[in-house]
């Protein structure tokens, strides 16, 4: 591992996500966008705004991460970009590394654009600080980086890869308690969001939307940042140096 | 096969199944430090796997390929193999000097501006790659792998599409750096490229034909031309 191949790799797909303008206009403007929609859907139903507002804030990242991570690495697998880079000096630390820094900074920007519209301009409220909302989107866009990263190894085309999208994001989006809370579930229901690491990272969202601090919000961030581990060391192992 | 001094890379034995198909049925040969070989046959003889055997990123069955006295594909090789894809492999998003940058940092190497000029890409530097055509585009991968100035370069199909002049340009780089000591493998289906390899290694279906300098393969056949020299031992061949 080395820290000037994992920054060369930081400051690579930033260059490559600032070459593609209309990219990044829709990763900091769609959020704020959907936000406001939301709110408005909801008009007639202000108690279920208050509820998912501030959580959505965190969300966000979370799919728009996962989304882009499968594309970019499938990318690198198909022109020949990542077999090049394995046969040269760099661990595969430094490439997931180098990812995960460049979105973790692309996650902050969405995150404070998201929150600041969110919180200034459609009255979202929140018991707890609203920094804490920027922080949990960063981790949650990092949670969705690093499971974009592993399932992107299981997709040959990118038709595939953004089938993963419906696949493994809109069950863990159903089932996190973000639409229903899951004390209303089927107990058969509970028990899988049990399994889903979406079910934390909503949760703790929920918690500091209700400045609600306690030793379970620490269980929800520990278990967030278990399946980024998880997820990241999954990934690496789908990293080959030979390949058939 | 005998590994001398002069040996860069040896393969002993290789045997290489791609999809329950073998692509290479035990393959032994040597590659000369410092002489630029030629890898010739048409597609789907078995160059792209022999190659990619010596950079190392090939799962083989069996065999041992030894680059410059290690095991291929050992960490210590990634610094002193350079490795050309037959498809450029670089960022299509990025500028020229964007990637070539890149990929010397991960090598901690320097020497990007030389590398493009010695390419021949100092007009399309700050060109994004996905707007080069393909021949520029297929020089810029070529550039990525000269950075770091490895010890062996092995070029899959390195000229292909490129206009006359420039293919006559690069082959006089390969020229130069095989005189400074650095050992090169390039893959080629043009028969006239042949001539101006060192060494040359036929292939067909994933067989070796045959195996020496060009002049001794067309004394051999009594043939004019390397094509001619070519037919002549796949016939001869069992």
């Amino acid at each position: 591992m080395s820290v000037r191949v994992t920054l060369a790799t930081a400051a690579r797909v930033a260059s490559q996500l600032r070459r593609d303008p209309r990219t990044l206009a829709m990763l900091f403007v769609v959020p704020p966008l959907l936000m406001t929609l939301f709110k408005y859907v909801f008009d007639g139903r202000p108690e279920t705004f208050a509820r998912v507002g501030a959580p959505l804030v965190g969300i966000f990242p979370l799919i728009i991460m996962f989304l882009i991570t499968s594309i970019a690495m499938l990318r690198e697998r198909t022109s020949g970009t990542l077999e090049r880079l394995m046969s040269m000096p760099l661990a595969k630390l430094d490439l997931l590394l180098g990812y995960a820094l460049a979105f973790a900074l692309v996650a902050a920007v969405q995150g404070t654009i998201t929150s600041t519209v969110a919180f200034g301009l459609l009255d979202v409220r929140t018991a707890g600080p609203k920094y804490a909302f920027v922080l949990l989107a960063i981790g949650n866009a990092l949670l969705g980086m690093a499971l974009g990263l592993f399932l992107s190894a299981f997709a040959t085309t990118e038709f595939q890869a953004v089938q993963f999208m419906p696949a493994v994001i809109m069950p863990q989006l159903l089932l996190c308690g973000l639409l229903v809370p899951r004390a209303a579930m089927p107990a058969a229901l509970r028990y899988v969001s049990d399994a889903l690491p979406f079910t934390y990272a909503y949760e703790a969202l929920a918690k500091i939307a209700a400045n609600d601090v306690d030793g379970r919000l620490a269980l929800d961030v520990c278990v967030v940042v278990a399946s980024i581990a998880i997820a990241l060391v999954l990934g690496a192992l789908t990293l080959r140096r030979r390949t058939p | 096969m005998m590994e001398t001094p002069e040996t860069a890379i040896a393969v002993a034995d290789l045997v290489v199944r791609r999809g329950g198909h073998t692509v290479l049925p035990g393959v032994s040969l040597s590659f000369p430090r410092g002489r630029v070989t030629g890898v010739l046959g048409p597609s789907g003889s078995g160059k792209t796997t022999l190659l990619r055997s010596i950079v190392g990123v090939q799962i083989v069955e069996s065999g041992r390929v030894t680059v410059l006295g290690r095991a291929a594909g050992e960490p210590s090789l990634r610094r002193r193999v350079g490795y050309v894809t037959q498809a450029p492999s670089v960022y299509g998003d990025l500028t020229v000097r964007e990637n070539l940058r890149y990929f010397a940092r991960v090598l901690g190497a320097g020497g990007v501006e030389q590398t493009i000029a010695v390419t021949g890409l100092g007009g399309q530097a700050d060109q994004v790659v996905r707007t080069l055509s393909g021949g520029e585009r297929s020089r810029v991968s070529l550039a990525a792998a000269l950075l770091g100035d490895p010890d062996v370069l092995v070029l899959d199909e390195p000229t292909v599409g490129l206009d006359p002049v420039l293919r006559d340009e690069l082959w006089r780089e390969f020229r130069t750096l095989a005189a400074a000591g650095r050992t090169l493998v390039v893959s080629t289906h043009v028969m006239d490229e042949a001539e101006r390899c060192d060494e040359l290694v036929l292939m067909r279906e994933g067989g070796i034909v045959a195996t020496g300098p060009p002049r001794e393969l067309l004394d051999r056949t009594g043939s004019a031309t390397i094509e001619q020299a070519f037919l002549a031992l796949a016939r001869r061949a069992p």
